[in-house]
């Protein structure tokens, strides 16, 4: 399935319609008329010659008619479970998830068991990563020492490790001590690092479940205040600045940390954020069925805090859009709400929820896109050879099809869990063909291998 | 009538009268010597009470015998949230049995309504977390209309752990319905943080609500607040939101002194005021048994047949 591929009509970043050639994993040249034999150099192309860029006979061919063309789509936060819960998801299901998303690289988080928070744990993970062949898979490395908010752990070691990891977090937990964070802030600094909070006060969100306001009042179910995210994200937006290191807020959730997180780019800070398309679209109103498919650390908020989230992302407050993707097993959601398991699935939905909550609307436009779910994370992420559209560049590409709308059916899912809130919605679009490195993961709508 | 009885707010203002009235009817067979109706004759009611609640249980346990039906008490207690058999797993198995109603005290917030999605019989809720009781404001409001003539415009104060009161909740929501005007007071760490969404009124100064309540309920305070810092001490707690024997004086002569049960005497009642004849303690026990028979015949949809039964 490597190879040529000429792919016939795309619209890049939503733009004029376009051919693309891709040659030995790179995009050899992006541009108009590469159908035609000896076609001439598409502009804009540099490093290419005339010869090279036409389509030769045996190049395989793709008609995109009418399909936007984005880069590769890299999530900063994907849960894959494996180590430890391959019975909610494995490397290799994760990854194909990924691959039907549109994805073409995404972040595993630490919360492994064993904890990623060792040398040899990330690179287990990265080596799974590369055998399952439908995904990047960079590890994200665990801040503290089995994400004890104690101890940390070998940061450097994982950075000088196969699988170079750049970003650190105790997901599902928050780095809630002071001294702590800002240890942690100073120290990558050393490689290049970027500490990626769960901002979580504990304290204030002790046995929390939903969204702390008028639904939990009613619900009779213990309230996780926004204060209790964003005291943190503002705490740690100082000691990022007193430091002069990376901070990465993850899925922030309120207006008042959109508010902060904007007051600390105005300062220049070097502070990043991303939002998961749950926040982008559902509303505290979904617990009130107590169906835990909808129960979600940090939980779903407001419509007021929805809207500030997709005013940030359409200003650049929030740099970005991460799935949070947590898979978990029937069994951890068929129970009473509070017995239940945080998280929500949401890889194979990301796309579609952006094209709803942010295109439609007219927030963002397909370049917008392309920046808020690839550019960005790749470069939040570290990751060299994703996020760009261009001759010459790896070809990470996805083909979306903007037109159908249809329900949202988990049983379809590659995912191993089924555990989506959007089971049902109707939502717009359809990830058609997504290629990493040349090598179509996704073609026609399915797995291409 | 809705299937289930799962939060007072489900509650018609036909559907709570009906309920009230049908109990008033019913609590006058518990007068006669022959106490039992063959109302429900052949139908099973399950008890699932996954909390300890003697009187709870024992009050549904005596409704549900009164009209005749077959009671399984399955107390899960222990069997916690985290561990035992699932929630599901025993739906599942009432279903097998042929629950017709199933009763279910449970300490999560929601758990009825998980519940309902997985029998075909009716579920009653008696206790859910810090969500819903609606029999036991059914049976508040009974006691209520009995003592004082009507619910209407009656004005009601509710004081102590509102946050984390079932009672209070389902109070608030069915006295609303029932055109009460709901007053509640408590320490502002004991009221929820959007308590003003709520169809009441709220308060921190009990000496001041008194005197214009025509019912005061005093909420239970749970052991396990009194180390979390909602309030500096117990004594403290009791000082300014107890009841004591001075403070009652401060209602109407017509005002009545409610509690849900059990009560911390000393703490946020004094024994003079529980065992005063304000106090409608023992009645709301009674009337308990009557409201939860009128319940369960209205949702199992039982033939009314009295006179001829004699």
């Amino acid at each position: 399935m490597t190879g040529t591929w000429l792919i016939t009509g795309a619209r890049p970043l939503g733009g004029e319609p376009a051919d693309v050639l891709i040659r030995d994993g790179v995009i050899a040249e992006i541009g108009p008329g590469l159908d035609a034999p000896g076609a001439p150099e598409a502009p804009g192309a540099p490093g290419t010659t005339g010869a090279e860029g036409a389509a030769d006979a045996t190049a395989q061919r793709l008609d995109a008619s009418g399909l936007i063309l984005l880069p590769g789509l890299v999530d900063l936060h994907t849960h894959l479970r494996e180590p430890g819960r391959e019975d909610a998801e494995t490397v290799a299901t994760g990854t194909a998830a990924a691959a039907l998303g549109g994805y073409t690289a995404v972040h595993a988080m630490a919360n492994t068991d064993p904890v990623a928070d060792t040398a040899g744990v990330v690179e287990q993970i990265w080596r799974l990563g590369r055998q399952a062949g439908r995904c990047d898979v960079q590890p994200v490395g665990a801040v503290t020492v089995g994400l004890d908010g104690a101890h940390l752990a070998e940061l450097g070691a994982m950075a000088d490790s196969a699988a170079r990891v750049r970003l650190f977090s105790d997901d599902g937990r928050c780095v809630h001590d002071a001294v702590l964070m800002r240890r942690a802030l100073e120290y990558v600094r050393a490689f290049g690092g970027v500490i990626a909070q769960h901002a979580q006060e504990p304290r204030l969100t002790e046995g929390a479940q939903v969204n702390e306001g008028e639904i939990s009042a009613r619900l009779g179910l213990t309230g996780w205040p926004a204060v209790a995210e964003e005291a943190i994200v503002a705490r740690d937006c100082l000691l990022a600045a007193h430091v002069g290191s990376a901070l990465h807020i993850c899925h922030v959730s309120t207006a008042g940390s959109v508010e902060i997180i904007r007051w600390a780019k105005s300062k220049g800070w070097q502070v990043t954020a991303e939002v998961t398309p749950h926040h982008l679209l559902l509303t505290e109103e979904r617990a009130t069925g107590y169906d835990p498919v909808f129960k979600v650390n940090p939980p779903l908020r407001t419509a007021e805090d929805v809207a500030a989230l997709r005013a940030g992302l359409a200003d650049g407050t929030i740099d970005c859009v991460a799935t949070d993707h947590a898979p978990h097993p029937l069994e951890d959601k068929e129970t009473e709400w509070q017995a239940a398991a945080f998280g929500m699935t949401g890889l194979e939905t990301a796309l579609r929820v952006v094209h709803q909550a942010m295109v439609e609307p007219g927030l963002l436009d397909w370049a917008g896109v392309a920046d808020r779910m690839s550019s960005r994370p790749a470069a939040i992420g570290r990751l060299g050879g994703h996020g760009r559209l261009a001759a010459g560049e790896p070809a990470n590409l996805v083909l979306y099809d903007p037109g159908p709308r249809e329900a949202v059916d988990p049983t379809v899912h590659a995912s191993k869990s089924r555990n989506t809130p959007f089971r049902g919605l109707m939502l717009p679009g359809r990830v058609i063909a997504t290629f990493l490195r040349g090598r179509p993961t996704v073609l026609d709508g399915k797995l291409a291998w | 009538m809705n299937r289930h009885l799962i939060s007072a707010g489900d509650l018609s203002l036909d559907d709570a009268l009906l309920i009230l009235d049908t109990a008033d009817e019913l609590a006058s067979t518990a007068a006669r010597p022959m106490k039992k109706l063959p109302t429900l004759r052949g139908r099973t009611v399950v008890n699932l009470f996954y909390e300890d609640s003697t009187r709870t249980r024992i009050s549904f346990e005596a409704a549900a015998k009164r009209l005749s039906a077959d009671v399984i008490n399955f107390s899960a207690k222990g069997s916690s949230v985290a561990k035992g058999e699932s929630l599901k797993d025993t739906a599942l198995t009432l279903e097998a049995m042929g629950a017709d109603a199933v009763v279910i005290r449970h300490s999560a917030s929601g758990a009825p309504h998980r519940l309902a999605g997985w029998v075909r019989g009716s579920v009653v809720n008696a206790g859910d977390g810090a969500h819903e009781h609606p029999t036991q404001a059914l049976l508040d409001a009974f006691t209520m209309r009995r003592r004082l003539g009507r619910i209407e415009e009656l004005r009601v104060t509710i004081v102590g752990d509102v946050l984390h009161s079932r009672v209070a909740r389902s109070n608030v929501l069915l006295l609303s319905t029932l055109g009460a005007d709901v007053t509640l007071v408590a320490p502002p760490t004991l009221l929820p943080v959007a308590v003003g969404s709520w169809p009441c009124s709220v308060g921190y100064d009990l000496d001041a609500a008194l005197p214009k309540a025509d019912v005061v309920m005093m909420l239970r305070v749970q052991q396990e607040r009194m180390n979390a810092a909602y309030f500096p001490s117990v004594r403290e707690y009791s000082r300014r939101y107890g009841l004591d024997a001075a403070r009652m004086a401060l209602l109407p002569d017509h005002g009545i002194v409610m509690h849900p049960g059990p009560m911390n005497r000393g703490v946020e009642i004094a024994a003079e005021v529980a065992d005063s004849a304000r106090s409608t303690i023992v009645e709301q026990v009674a009337n308990g048994v009557s409201v939860r028979m009128a319940v369960l015949y209205l949702l199992l949809g039982g033939a009314w047949e009295t006179g001829e039964q004699r």
